[in-house]
């Protein structure tokens, strides 16, 4: 799709494109927004993790300068890893992210093929059932989920978070993922079908079909939970159980004076959902793209 | 916006592709109980129902009971009187309200629209270096409220001189401000929603228009942006929940009593500091649930308002 960066559209150009004042413009003028936007976008980012690695009077006084070897401090770095158990953090952080992802892609894609591929009495009311939830936040219920919690006994559980995330994701993992069911091509599970294959060989053989729609759904949900504030906050405030989110959150609230830690602090923490969505962001963008959200 | 289910796919083709309502057959044998059916739908409806729609329907149930010599006791419609009525009740509440719909315009008209040009400019077929500008636009929206606002804060902090005036310390500016910074993070979400339709704009319609002459102006106005305003539509609504729903933001920035003089206070605040308590004020799941209640029910209006206001004309609009 983007490949096509020379499209056949030869009419909206003049015959002497470029020109002319206005084709020139009309070339450089979305790059100058495009630009701009880009510096508003990135540049806040750049400047804090740029001052992260220098000296706290360098911060103040050349907050716009790359750190040289005369202004590098990693006193910031230090001090976060000494006075905040922060592996201990991402460690939960990821188990929480990836424990969710796996069980929305294999509950969410188990439901959706059946709803894609099956007819039975009450289809309707299970799709719209399951559909309800993509526009109620799960957070008006807060006051439910934290009583059901302390009965379940998972209040201060890295599980009781999976659960609640896994409900919270699913709704929109089976409502797109049927849509990508339905188009996979009917010819290839009837063959496998006549060749004796059970409901669930023809399941495993149709997920790797949609795994566009998989991967749009894996980033889709990870990244709100990574993010997620609320629920560690009123669910998992334990120290042995807290996420990156609010582990930062408490670190910059304790070390708020102190410039060098909280800038390192940001910079960690914004690192790791950085790295993944630019290695991602291709699939992120087609998964949405392709259908996923229309 | 359920659109029909294709004919039978799979082998229930032949036998039962037929609506529900169609009358059966009447030599059709009775099928076996499809106990596959069970398998596959069964975990991911049990897990959304225990985790998402039970407590979410226990909090409704609780928002009509209060502690009466500490036993929860049926009180009907009371906690309601009391939150819109009760007079240090109500005016919290109606300041939440208030600036809910304040931060949700700001996002409205600024987030959409801002989303809306970029999204034209990287969908336009001739750019250059696209996937680089789309990663680029989208990277504040893959950072965590709680950096995002300490990055603000740092930015816009007198200490680092950027900004003379205490923006957030300032009832008159904060709840904007905060508003801005959340646009700035949440940009990245319209933007895309919009560049997925544009591009699938099919080029002969926008030909069609260049043939006719008209420029790239009138070509987004009369041809692309008709087209795009069932999305208008959508990117609204989900702006709309969110923002009804905000709470990170100003609870890192500016703590569970939304300052300065809960000029930043929202509903998603205020119902943290009623289910939990903060400082004198004690801490009460029924008044929680209740303030949960009302954000359900204004969500709720708003998507209602959406879905017989807006689609329903659009719809008309476009046959």
């Amino acid at each position: 799709m983007s490949a096509v960066s020379t499209p056949p559209r030869g009419v909206a150009r003049p015959p002497r494109a470029g020109r002319t004042w206005r084709a020139r413009a009309g070339v450089a003028v979305p790059h100058l927004i495009l630009i701009a936007y880009v510096v508003v976008a990135c540049g806040p980012i750049a400047l804090i993790v740029m001052n992260a690695f220098k000296s706290r009077q360098a911060i103040f006084e050349e907050p716009f300068a790359f750190p040289t070897p005369s202004t590098v401090d990693l006193g910031g770095f230090e001090t976060v890893f000494t006075r905040a158990r922060f592996e201990l953090y991402f460690l939960n952080s990821f188990i929480v992210t990836v424990g969710t992802v796996v069980l929305v892609l294999l509950l969410g894609s188990m439901a959706a093929f059946a709803l894609a591929e099956y007819r039975f009495a009450g289809i309707t009311v299970v799709s719209l059932y399951l559909a309800v939830g993509i526009m109620i936040p799960i957070r008006l219920g807060t006051v439910g989920i934290l009583d059901l919690m302390v009965r379940l006994n998972l209040v201060n559980s890295l599980a009781g978070l999976v659960l609640v995330y896994t409900a919270m994701g699913l709704p929109l993992a089976v409502f797109v993922l049927t849509a990508f069911f339905k188009q996979v091509p009917g010819d290839l599970k009837d063959a496998a079908r006549i060749d004796g294959a059970s409901e669930y060989r023809v399941y495993a053989l149709a997920l790797p079909l949609a795994r566009p729609g998989l991967a749009a759904i894996g980033v889709y949900t990870m990244l709100p939970i990574w993010n997620d504030l609320w629920f560690p906050l009123i669910l998992t405030p334990g120290e042995g159980v807290r996420t990156v989110t609010l582990g930062t959150q408490l670190f910059l609230g304790q070390f708020v004076s102190d410039w060098n830690a909280v800038l390192a602090v940001l910079t960690l923490a914004a690192l790791p959902m950085l790295a993944l969505f630019i290695i991602f962001s291709r699939q992120f963008v087609r998964g949405l793209t392709s259908g996923a959200i229309k | 916006m359920t659109s029909a289910p294709p004919e039978g796919i799979g082998i229930d083709a032949t036998a039962a592709s037929t609506p529900a309502v169609a009358p059966m057959p009447a030599a059709r044998p009775r099928r076996r109980f499809r106990t596959h059916l069970v398998v596959f739908i069964a975990p991911a409806a049990a897990i959304y129902t225990i985790f998402m729609v039970y407590p979410l329907l226990d909090s409704l149930r609780l928002s009509l009971y209060a502690p009466v010599d500490g036993v929860q006791t049926f009180v009907g419609l009371d906690n309601f009187v009391h939150l819109v009525s009760d007079d240090l009740l109500s005016d919290a509440f109606w300041n939440a309200v208030w600036n809910n719909l304040v931060f949700f315009a700001v996002h409205f008209f600024v987030q959409n629209p801002i989303g809306l040009l970029l999204a034209a400019l990287l969908a336009a077929p001739t750019l250059r270096g696209r996937s680089a500008y789309r990663t680029l636009l989208f990277i504040p929206t893959t950072l965590s409220v709680v950096i995002v606002g300490f990055i603000w804060q740092l930015i816009i902090s007198p200490v680092w001189g950027f900004v003379e005036t205490p923006l957030l310390g300032q009832s008159s500016t904060a709840l904007v401000t905060l508003a801005l910074m959340s646009v700035w993070q949440y940009i990245g979400i319209p933007m895309i929603l919009f560049y997925a339709v544009l591009i699938s704009i099919p080029d002969e319609l926008i030909e069609a228009a260049t043939v006719d002459g008209a420029g790239a102006w009138s070509t987004f106005w009369r041809v692309k942006f008709p087209l795009i305003l069932p999305t208008v539509g959508i990117v609204s609504v989900i702006t709309y929940v969110a923002n009804m729903n905000a709470f990170d933001l100003i609870y890192t920035v500016k703590g569970a009593l939304a300052g300065p003089d809960f000029a930043s206070d929202i509903m998603g605040t205020l119902f943290f500091r009623t289910f939990f308590g903060f400082q004198l004020q004690q801490g009460s799941s029924t008044m929680g649930a209740t303030v949960a209640t009302m954000m359900f029910l204004l969500i709720l209006a708003g998507v209602l308002a959406y879905f017989y206001g807006w689609q329903r004309r659009i719809q008309s609009y476009q046959l």
